[in-house]
């Protein structure tokens, strides 16, 4: 197996160079450009037809960029046949080959690339113990279960040892159980051989779990790129912040910006402070103030300190096992989520309660509203 | 419905008479040639039956006009399906793999053949070996019999790999296998069993074709038109003993061809080793 400790880990293996494509009118990845870092596990995160999968097959070679290049170890592979790449990819419905069984299946990427028969053998059983298959060599993929495909699929894709391992959502077709116990599988496997993973997948729990590094996409566009704290921590856009676990999200206008924050006003004329990195957030701009349930606290009087609150009137509580989910209502209407500790200090909370929702100005983020952003009620939800 | 018990008996045993007639119908015939071929006519025809007779059978080389007619017939057989395969095996690929302009109309054309008559292929095929004043014989029935024959492959295939999983071929590619390696082990084999009863029809077709290729043979004699000049003065035993054999011969090929087919897609669902049962029961 390929030694990770021997390359350099900050170097980039695959860089995507402002790369657009486009299906006649449609445009499927509007301007990407980052790139993966050798050895890590890199996700592309978003909803169906953000271009996560487009990306993905342009970095296999199945589709070439509209404009922009692609580069595999700094040489530009934009032009290249996907056969002529070195990286694999684990397909979504494992495309295993039918009329082969198990070791066939694996051993036709060296069989392709003329690797004598010894060695072929000897790689193929190696990768068949790390994915834990070796019984199962002579079997046909429609005689193995799901979870068993799927480490056949890896096993085909990780005997060739590539640049890169492209995943697409290779989970999606397990049950919820299985695909708890493949992700751990996936981290184990890819600490052990060490090769860059690059995982899309539109389940953002999947993706918090296991990437060292997430690019959220929507619309053909990347959002934002950053460690999953990063992402979850100090959202870049509305979207994002909305995507990635659940938020508050409430329309406010700016009244004063800071370097690294912003004040704005919202939910009923509170002045209300987060931090704000966007350059286009400026004094009287519309903008969204985002903060995660769990952030927010709840007291029956003003918290002191330097904690930002609002009043607000309970509405519903649902016990939820490890939290109580607590609906309010601001002084505007507008909904506050908080998830609280069953164990907090409080009294019997029923709706009408009037209460204190705080919550430290850290944990509040202040996003540009994007220009086409609807700005109805509906729009200000707690995603689930 | 409540219907008394002799009306549903009655309904039973009809349908089995009703089907049992469909079948002698169909098969009379077969079994009217196969019962001649042990047959000693009185004359040069044999249309009546006159004594059991193993003659036909042990000399079937009797008239070499016959034999030669048929091994005439069986080469090109043989030149034809492997051109009609090979040719219509890909376009009936690219029909169903690709998007491309004018693929409607192509589909259309392609049927064309099989919908037109005979009578007019082999006529305007006529028409244009004597305007570009092409002799006719073994190339020119070559070529009219491919004609026909591509259409009637192209569309069996591609009625065949209809849910063919075309990301397979994608992942071949990327691991490393050229395109041409890719076809060679994945698409091939996986299509093989629609491409194998397209050249058996094909096969078929060009020994029993008549009107085209009599238009199109010049001076050269087919099996079946052999046949139907011989018709004039004789008709030999020995007819009915060639189309008993090719008989058995294609029944043994479709027998073989079902099984083979049946035991590979047993194979592939994986119920070889796990359990004797049969998916098709």
């Amino acid at each position: 197996m390929a030694s990770p400790t021997a390359v350099d880990l900050s170097a980039p293996v695959i860089e995507i160079d402002h790369v657009v494509k486009r299906f006649g009118d449609f445009v499927a990845v509007d301007d990407a450009n980052f790139s993966i870092r050798q050895g890590e596990f890199f996700s592309m995160l978003g909803p169906s037809g953000c271009g996560k999968t487009t990306t993905l097959r342009m970095i296999a070679g199945f589709e070439q960029p509209t404009s922009g290049a692609i580069r595999l170890d700094g040489v530009d592979v934009s032009k290249v046949p996907p056969n002529k790449r070195d990286v694999n990819t684990v397909f979504q419905q494992y495309a295993l080959f039918p009329h082969m069984n198990v070791f066939d299946n694996v051993s036709f990427g060296p069989q392709a690339q003329n690797v004598d028969k010894a060695t072929i053998k000897k790689r193929v059983s190696e990768i068949l113990e790390v994915v834990r298959l070796t019984e199962f060599a002579s079997r046909r993929p429609a005689q193995l279960s799901g979870g068993q495909q799927q480490r056949v699929a890896l096993a085909r894709a990780l005997v060739n040892l590539p640049k890169a391992l492209l995943l697409d959502e290779p989970l999606g077709a397990l049950d919820l159980k299985l695909r708890h116990a493949m992700q751990f599988e996936l981290k184990r496997i890819q600490r052990e051989v060490g090769i860059t993973f690059v995982y899309v997948t539109h389940d953002q729990e999947e993706a918090l779990t296991m990437s060292d590094r997430i690019a959220v996409m929507s619309d053909g566009r990347v959002e934002q790129i950053g460690t999953p704290a990063e992402i979850y921590e100090n959202p870049a856009t509305v979207f994002v912040a909305g995507f990635i676990g659940q938020a508050n999200l409430w329309s406010a206008t700016v009244t004063d910006r800071s370097a690294t924050s912003a004040t704005v006003s919202a939910l009923g004329g509170s002045t209300l402070s987060g931090s704000c990195v966007a350059d286009s957030v400026r004094a009287g701009a519309p903008v969204t103030l985002m903060v995660r349930p769990e952030r927010i606290s709840i007291s029956m009087n003003p918290p002191c300190g330097d904690m930002q609150s609002v009043n607000a009137i309970v509405t519903d509580l649902t016990f939820q096992g490890p939290v109580v989910r607590l609906a309010l209502s601001a002084p505007d209407g507008s909904p506050i989520i908080a998830n609280i500790d069953p164990d907090a200090d409080l009294p019997l909370l029923r709706p009408g309660h009037n209460v204190w929702a705080s919550w430290a100005p850290t944990a509040a983020c202040v996003l540009p509203d994007a220009p086409d952003q609807p700005r109805t009620l509906d729009d200000i939800v707690v995603e689930g | 419905m409540n219907l008394p018990n002799w009306v549903r008996a009655f309904g039973r045993i009809s349908l089995w008479v009703w089907a049992g007639l469909g079948l002698v119908f169909l098969f009379t015939p077969i079994f009217v040639t196969i019962l001649f071929s042990f047959n000693e006519p009185t004359g040069k025809y044999n249309y009546i039956w006159n004594k059991f007779s193993l003659s036909g059978w042990t000399d079937p080389l009797k008239y070499p006009e016959l034999t030669d007619a048929l091994i005439f017939s069986l080469k090109i057989a043989v030149v034809v399906t492997a051109i009609a395969t090979v040719l219509g095996t890909l376009m009936g690929l690219a029909m169903v793999k690709y998007k491309f302009r004018a693929k409607g109309m192509i589909g259309a054309i392609l049927i064309l053949p099989l919908t037109m008559p005979e009578i007019v292929l082999g006529f305007s095929l006529l028409t244009l070996f004597v305007s570009i004043n092409w002799s006719r014989g073994f190339i020119t029935i070559i070529i009219a019999q491919v004609m026909f024959s591509v259409s009637y492959v192209a569309t069996t295939v591609r009625a065949r790999i209809r849910g063919f999983d075309w990301r397979l071929e994608e992942a071949a590619l990327d691991l490393g296998a050229s395109p041409f390696r890719t076809f060679r082990k994945i698409t091939l084999p996986l299509i093989a069993p629609g491409v194998v009863a397209a050249a058996m029809l094909t096969f078929a077709l060009s020994l029993d074709d008549f009107i085209i290729t009599y238009l199109n043979s010049g001076l050269d004699n087919t099996f079946p038109i052999q046949i139907w000049n011989m018709k004039r003065s004789k008709i030999p035993v020995q007819i009915n003993v060639f189309s008993t054999a090719l008989l058995v011969i294609s029944v043994i090929l479709a027998i073989a061809v079902v099984v083979g087919g049946n035991r590979r897609s047993r194979k592939l669902a994986g119920l070889t080793e796990v359990s004797g049962a049969s998916l098709n029961s």
